[in-house]
Protein backbone atom coordinates (compact mmCIF):
# COMPACT_ATOMS: atom_id res chain seq x y z
CA UNK A 1 0.00 0.00 0.00
CA UNK A 2 1.17 3.45 -0.71
CA UNK A 3 0.60 5.76 2.20
CA UNK A 4 2.08 9.15 2.22
CA UNK A 5 2.44 11.44 5.20
CA UNK A 6 1.06 14.14 2.92
CA UNK A 7 -2.31 12.42 3.18
CA UNK A 8 -2.55 13.66 6.76
CA UNK A 9 -4.55 16.82 6.79
CA UNK A 10 -2.57 19.85 7.98
CA UNK A 11 -5.53 21.06 10.00
CA UNK A 12 -5.22 18.04 12.27
CA UNK A 13 -1.52 18.40 13.03
CA UNK A 14 -2.34 20.37 16.14
CA UNK A 15 -3.44 18.43 19.24
CA UNK A 16 -6.08 20.98 20.26
CA UNK A 17 -7.70 20.84 16.83
CA UNK A 18 -7.54 17.06 16.87
CA UNK A 19 -9.20 17.16 20.31
CA UNK A 20 -11.99 19.45 19.11
CA UNK A 21 -12.69 17.13 16.17
CA UNK A 22 -12.64 14.02 18.41
CA UNK A 23 -15.12 15.53 20.85
CA UNK A 24 -17.41 16.74 18.07
CA UNK A 25 -17.24 13.36 16.34
CA UNK A 26 -19.12 11.72 19.23
CA UNK A 27 -21.40 14.63 20.19
CA UNK A 28 -24.18 16.09 18.04
CA UNK A 29 -23.13 19.52 19.23
CA UNK A 30 -21.11 21.04 22.06
CA UNK A 31 -20.98 24.56 23.47
CA UNK A 32 -17.84 26.58 23.96
CA UNK A 33 -17.61 26.02 27.72
CA UNK A 34 -17.95 22.24 27.45
CA UNK A 35 -15.28 22.08 24.76
CA UNK A 36 -12.96 24.22 26.87
CA UNK A 37 -13.46 21.96 29.91
CA UNK A 38 -12.80 18.78 27.94
CA UNK A 39 -9.69 20.18 26.29
CA UNK A 40 -8.35 22.10 29.30
CA UNK A 41 -7.24 25.09 27.24
CA UNK A 42 -7.72 28.83 27.54
CA UNK A 43 -10.56 30.76 25.88
CA UNK A 44 -8.25 32.45 23.40
CA UNK A 45 -6.45 29.26 22.48
CA UNK A 46 -9.69 27.40 21.86
CA UNK A 47 -11.19 30.28 19.87
CA UNK A 48 -8.17 30.43 17.55
CA UNK A 49 -8.27 26.72 16.80
CA UNK A 50 -12.03 26.66 16.26
CA UNK A 51 -11.69 29.59 13.86
CA UNK A 52 -9.15 27.62 11.85
CA UNK A 53 -11.44 24.58 11.67
CA UNK A 54 -14.32 26.83 10.73
CA UNK A 55 -12.29 28.29 7.85
CA UNK A 56 -11.56 24.77 6.62
CA UNK A 57 -15.32 24.16 6.61
CA UNK A 58 -14.99 21.32 9.11
CA UNK A 59 -16.91 22.93 11.95
CA UNK A 60 -20.16 24.88 11.98
CA UNK A 61 -21.01 27.55 14.52
CA UNK A 62 -24.50 28.22 15.78
CA UNK A 63 -25.20 31.23 17.94
CA UNK A 64 -28.35 31.35 19.99
CA UNK A 65 -29.74 32.66 23.25
CA UNK A 66 -30.50 30.48 26.26
CA UNK A 67 -32.23 32.39 29.07
CA UNK A 68 -31.14 35.64 27.45
CA UNK A 69 -27.49 34.61 27.60
CA UNK A 70 -25.57 34.16 24.38
CA UNK A 71 -24.69 30.55 23.70
CA UNK A 72 -22.37 29.34 20.98
CA UNK A 73 -22.50 25.72 19.97
CA UNK A 74 -20.37 23.84 17.50
CA UNK A 75 -21.18 20.98 15.16
CA UNK A 76 -19.05 18.94 12.81
CA UNK A 77 -19.95 19.42 9.15
CA UNK A 78 -20.23 16.42 6.78
CA UNK A 79 -16.93 17.53 5.19
CA UNK A 80 -15.37 17.66 8.63
CA UNK A 81 -16.57 14.15 9.38
CA UNK A 82 -15.18 12.90 6.10
CA UNK A 83 -11.81 14.54 6.61
CA UNK A 84 -11.58 13.32 10.20
CA UNK A 85 -12.40 9.71 9.26
CA UNK A 86 -9.86 9.90 6.45
CA UNK A 87 -7.29 11.20 8.94
CA UNK A 88 -8.00 8.29 11.31
CA UNK A 89 -7.58 5.82 8.47
CA UNK A 90 -4.21 7.27 7.48
CA UNK A 91 -3.01 7.29 11.10
CA UNK A 92 -4.00 3.67 11.40
CA UNK A 93 -2.21 2.57 8.26
CA UNK A 94 0.95 4.50 9.15
CA UNK A 95 1.14 2.68 12.44
CA UNK A 96 0.35 -0.68 10.86
CA UNK A 97 2.94 -0.27 8.12
CA UNK A 98 5.70 0.64 10.55
CA UNK A 99 5.11 -2.26 12.92
CA UNK B 1 8.00 15.91 10.88
CA UNK B 2 6.17 13.81 13.40
CA UNK B 3 7.44 10.41 14.44
CA UNK B 4 5.56 7.14 14.81
CA UNK B 5 5.38 7.66 18.58
CA UNK B 6 3.54 10.93 17.98
CA UNK B 7 0.91 9.22 15.84
CA UNK B 8 0.35 6.55 18.48
CA UNK B 9 -0.04 9.34 21.02
CA UNK B 10 -2.47 11.11 18.64
CA UNK B 11 -4.65 8.02 18.44
CA UNK B 12 -4.58 7.55 22.22
CA UNK B 13 -5.70 11.13 22.69
CA UNK B 14 -8.47 10.86 20.11
CA UNK B 15 -9.80 7.78 21.87
CA UNK B 16 -9.58 9.34 25.32
CA UNK B 17 -11.29 12.54 24.17
CA UNK B 18 -14.11 10.62 22.51
CA UNK B 19 -14.72 8.69 25.70
CA UNK B 20 -14.40 11.63 28.08
CA UNK B 21 -16.72 13.83 26.05
CA UNK B 22 -19.47 11.26 25.59
CA UNK B 23 -19.57 9.23 28.79
CA UNK B 24 -19.75 10.10 32.46
CA UNK B 25 -17.07 7.94 34.06
CA UNK B 26 -16.98 9.29 37.58
CA UNK B 27 -19.65 6.97 38.94
CA UNK B 28 -18.87 5.95 42.45
CA UNK B 29 -18.66 2.42 43.82
CA UNK B 30 -19.01 3.53 47.42
CA UNK B 31 -22.28 5.29 46.69
CA UNK B 32 -23.62 2.02 45.22
CA UNK B 33 -22.69 0.12 48.37
CA UNK B 34 -24.28 2.79 50.58
CA UNK B 35 -27.47 2.93 48.47
CA UNK B 36 -27.74 -0.85 48.84
CA UNK B 37 -27.39 -0.63 52.61
CA UNK B 38 -30.03 2.15 52.84
CA UNK B 39 -32.40 0.07 50.70
CA UNK B 40 -31.94 -3.03 52.87
CA UNK B 41 -32.51 -0.95 55.99
CA UNK B 42 -35.60 0.62 54.41
CA UNK B 43 -37.00 -2.77 53.39
CA UNK B 44 -36.39 -4.08 56.91
CA UNK B 45 -38.15 -1.06 58.49
CA UNK B 46 -41.12 -1.45 56.12
CA UNK B 47 -41.39 -5.17 56.75
CA UNK B 48 -40.65 -5.57 60.45
CA UNK B 49 -41.38 -2.22 62.06
CA UNK B 50 -44.24 -0.97 59.91
CA UNK B 51 -45.51 -4.49 59.10
CA UNK B 52 -45.99 -3.68 55.43
CA UNK B 53 -46.38 -7.04 53.65
CA UNK B 54 -47.70 -6.34 50.13
CA UNK B 55 -48.03 -10.01 49.09
CA UNK B 56 -51.10 -9.61 46.87
CA UNK B 57 -51.82 -7.19 44.04
CA UNK B 58 -54.75 -5.72 45.97
CA UNK B 59 -53.30 -5.12 49.37
CA UNK B 60 -54.76 -2.86 51.97
CA UNK B 61 -52.65 -1.01 54.45
CA UNK B 62 -54.09 1.49 56.94
CA UNK B 63 -51.69 4.40 56.56
CA UNK B 64 -49.14 4.71 53.79
CA UNK B 65 -47.54 7.88 55.19
CA UNK B 66 -44.76 6.07 57.05
CA UNK B 67 -44.05 3.79 54.09
CA UNK B 68 -43.77 6.78 51.77
CA UNK B 69 -41.53 8.57 54.30
CA UNK B 70 -39.25 5.51 54.53
CA UNK B 71 -39.05 5.20 50.74
CA UNK B 72 -38.36 8.91 50.35
CA UNK B 73 -35.67 8.68 53.02
CA UNK B 74 -33.93 5.82 51.20
CA UNK B 75 -34.10 7.68 47.89
CA UNK B 76 -32.86 10.94 49.41
CA UNK B 77 -29.90 9.37 51.24
CA UNK B 78 -28.93 7.39 48.12
CA UNK B 79 -29.02 10.48 45.91
CA UNK B 80 -26.96 12.53 48.38
CA UNK B 81 -24.34 9.77 48.64
CA UNK B 82 -24.19 9.36 44.86
CA UNK B 83 -23.83 13.10 44.23
CA UNK B 84 -21.21 13.68 46.93
CA UNK B 85 -19.10 10.69 46.04
CA UNK B 86 -19.30 11.27 42.27
CA UNK B 87 -18.13 14.79 42.89
CA UNK B 88 -15.22 13.55 45.00
CA UNK B 89 -14.29 11.00 42.36
CA UNK B 90 -14.57 13.53 39.52
CA UNK B 91 -12.31 15.89 41.42
CA UNK B 92 -9.76 13.13 41.91
CA UNK B 93 -9.81 12.35 38.17
CA UNK B 94 -9.54 16.07 37.50
CA UNK B 95 -12.92 16.21 35.77
CA UNK B 96 -15.90 18.42 36.43
CA UNK B 97 -18.78 16.45 37.98
CA UNK B 98 -21.37 18.77 36.47
CA UNK B 99 -20.79 18.77 32.73
CA UNK B 100 -22.43 17.75 29.46
CA UNK B 101 -22.00 14.04 30.17
CA UNK B 102 -23.45 14.03 33.70
CA UNK B 103 -26.33 16.26 32.57
CA UNK B 104 -27.15 13.78 29.81
CA UNK B 105 -26.85 10.85 32.20
CA UNK B 106 -29.25 12.44 34.68
CA UNK B 107 -31.81 13.46 32.04
CA UNK B 108 -31.78 9.99 30.54
CA UNK B 109 -32.61 8.58 33.99
CA UNK B 110 -35.07 11.26 35.04
CA UNK B 111 -37.56 10.65 32.23
CA UNK B 112 -38.36 6.97 33.00
CA UNK B 113 -38.10 7.55 36.76
CA UNK B 114 -40.62 10.41 36.77
CA UNK B 115 -43.00 8.47 34.54
CA UNK B 116 -42.80 5.48 36.87
CA UNK B 117 -43.24 7.68 39.93
CA UNK B 118 -46.40 9.26 38.51
CA UNK B 119 -47.78 5.86 37.50
CA UNK B 120 -47.26 4.54 41.04
CA UNK B 121 -49.02 7.58 42.52
CA UNK B 122 -51.94 6.93 40.14
CA UNK B 123 -52.38 3.26 41.07
CA UNK B 124 -52.16 3.71 44.86
CA UNK B 125 -55.80 4.95 45.14
CA UNK B 126 -56.94 1.72 43.41
CA UNK B 127 -55.34 -0.28 46.21
CA UNK B 128 -52.85 -1.94 43.85
CA UNK B 129 -50.13 -1.78 46.48
CA UNK B 130 -48.68 -5.14 45.46
CA UNK B 131 -47.56 -3.60 42.16
CA UNK B 132 -45.47 -0.83 43.72
CA UNK B 133 -42.36 -2.96 44.28
CA UNK B 134 -42.29 -4.55 40.78
CA UNK B 135 -43.01 -1.18 39.12
CA UNK B 136 -40.22 0.62 40.98
CA UNK B 137 -37.80 -2.14 39.91
CA UNK B 138 -38.99 -2.03 36.29
CA UNK B 139 -38.82 1.73 35.88
CA UNK B 140 -35.48 1.90 37.67
CA UNK B 141 -34.31 -0.77 35.24
CA UNK B 142 -35.48 1.34 32.25
CA UNK B 143 -33.66 4.35 33.71
CA UNK B 144 -30.39 2.45 34.12
CA UNK B 145 -30.70 0.83 30.71
CA UNK B 146 -31.06 4.30 29.20
CA UNK B 147 -28.23 5.73 31.30
CA UNK B 148 -25.96 2.96 30.06
CA UNK B 149 -25.54 4.86 26.77
CA UNK B 150 -23.91 7.71 28.67
CA UNK B 151 -21.73 5.79 31.09
CA UNK B 152 -19.88 2.51 31.48
CA UNK B 153 -21.60 -0.60 30.10
CA UNK B 154 -22.02 -2.10 33.58
CA UNK B 155 -24.81 0.41 34.21
CA UNK B 156 -26.79 -1.04 31.32
CA UNK B 157 -26.23 -4.58 32.64
CA UNK B 158 -27.53 -3.52 36.05
CA UNK B 159 -30.58 -2.07 34.27
CA UNK B 160 -31.28 -5.49 32.74
CA UNK B 161 -30.94 -7.18 36.12
CA UNK B 162 -33.41 -4.74 37.71
CA UNK B 163 -35.93 -5.25 34.88
CA UNK B 164 -35.72 -9.03 35.25
CA UNK B 165 -36.19 -8.75 39.02
CA UNK B 166 -39.16 -6.44 38.42
CA UNK B 167 -40.79 -8.98 36.09
CA UNK B 168 -40.11 -11.82 38.54
CA UNK B 169 -41.56 -9.70 41.31
CA UNK B 170 -44.72 -9.18 39.24
CA UNK B 171 -44.94 -12.92 38.60
CA UNK B 172 -44.44 -13.80 42.27
CA UNK B 173 -46.22 -11.01 44.12
CA UNK B 174 -46.59 -13.29 47.16
CA UNK B 175 -42.89 -12.85 47.91
CA UNK B 176 -43.67 -9.22 48.71
CA UNK B 177 -40.63 -7.06 49.28
CA UNK B 178 -38.06 -9.83 48.74
CA UNK B 179 -37.31 -9.02 45.09
CA UNK B 180 -37.30 -5.33 45.88
CA UNK B 181 -34.69 -5.90 48.62
CA UNK B 182 -32.60 -8.01 46.23
CA UNK B 183 -32.78 -5.40 43.44
CA UNK B 184 -32.27 -2.19 45.35
CA UNK B 185 -30.20 -3.72 48.15
CA UNK B 186 -28.10 -6.66 47.05
CA UNK B 187 -27.62 -5.65 43.39
CA UNK B 188 -26.44 -2.16 44.39
CA UNK B 189 -23.98 -3.59 46.89
CA UNK B 190 -22.58 -6.11 44.38
CA UNK B 191 -22.33 -3.38 41.72
CA UNK B 192 -20.65 -1.03 44.21
CA UNK B 193 -18.06 -3.62 45.24
CA UNK B 194 -17.38 -4.46 41.59
CA UNK B 195 -16.93 -0.76 40.73
CA UNK B 196 -14.67 -0.25 43.70
CA UNK B 197 -12.33 -3.10 42.84
CA UNK B 198 -12.41 -2.45 39.12
CA UNK B 199 -11.89 1.30 39.01
CA UNK B 200 -11.10 2.79 42.39
CA UNK B 201 -8.66 0.62 44.24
Amino acid sequence: MNISFDDLHKAFENRVRLGIMSALAVNDSLDFTSLREFLEVTDGNLATHIKKLEQEGFVEVEKSFIDNKPNTSYTMTPEGKKAFNQHLKVLESIIKSQK
Amino acid sequence: MKKEQDYIQDIAEIRSMMERSSKFLSLSGWAGILAGIYALAGAWIAYSVLEFHPDEIFYSYPDLTNIILTATGVLFLSLISALLDSRRKAKKQDNKAWNVTSRRLLTSMAVPLLTGGILIMLIIPYGLLGLIAPLTLLFYGFALYNAGSYSIKEVRIMGFVQMILGLLNAAFISYGLLFWAIGFGLVHIVYGIYMYFRFER
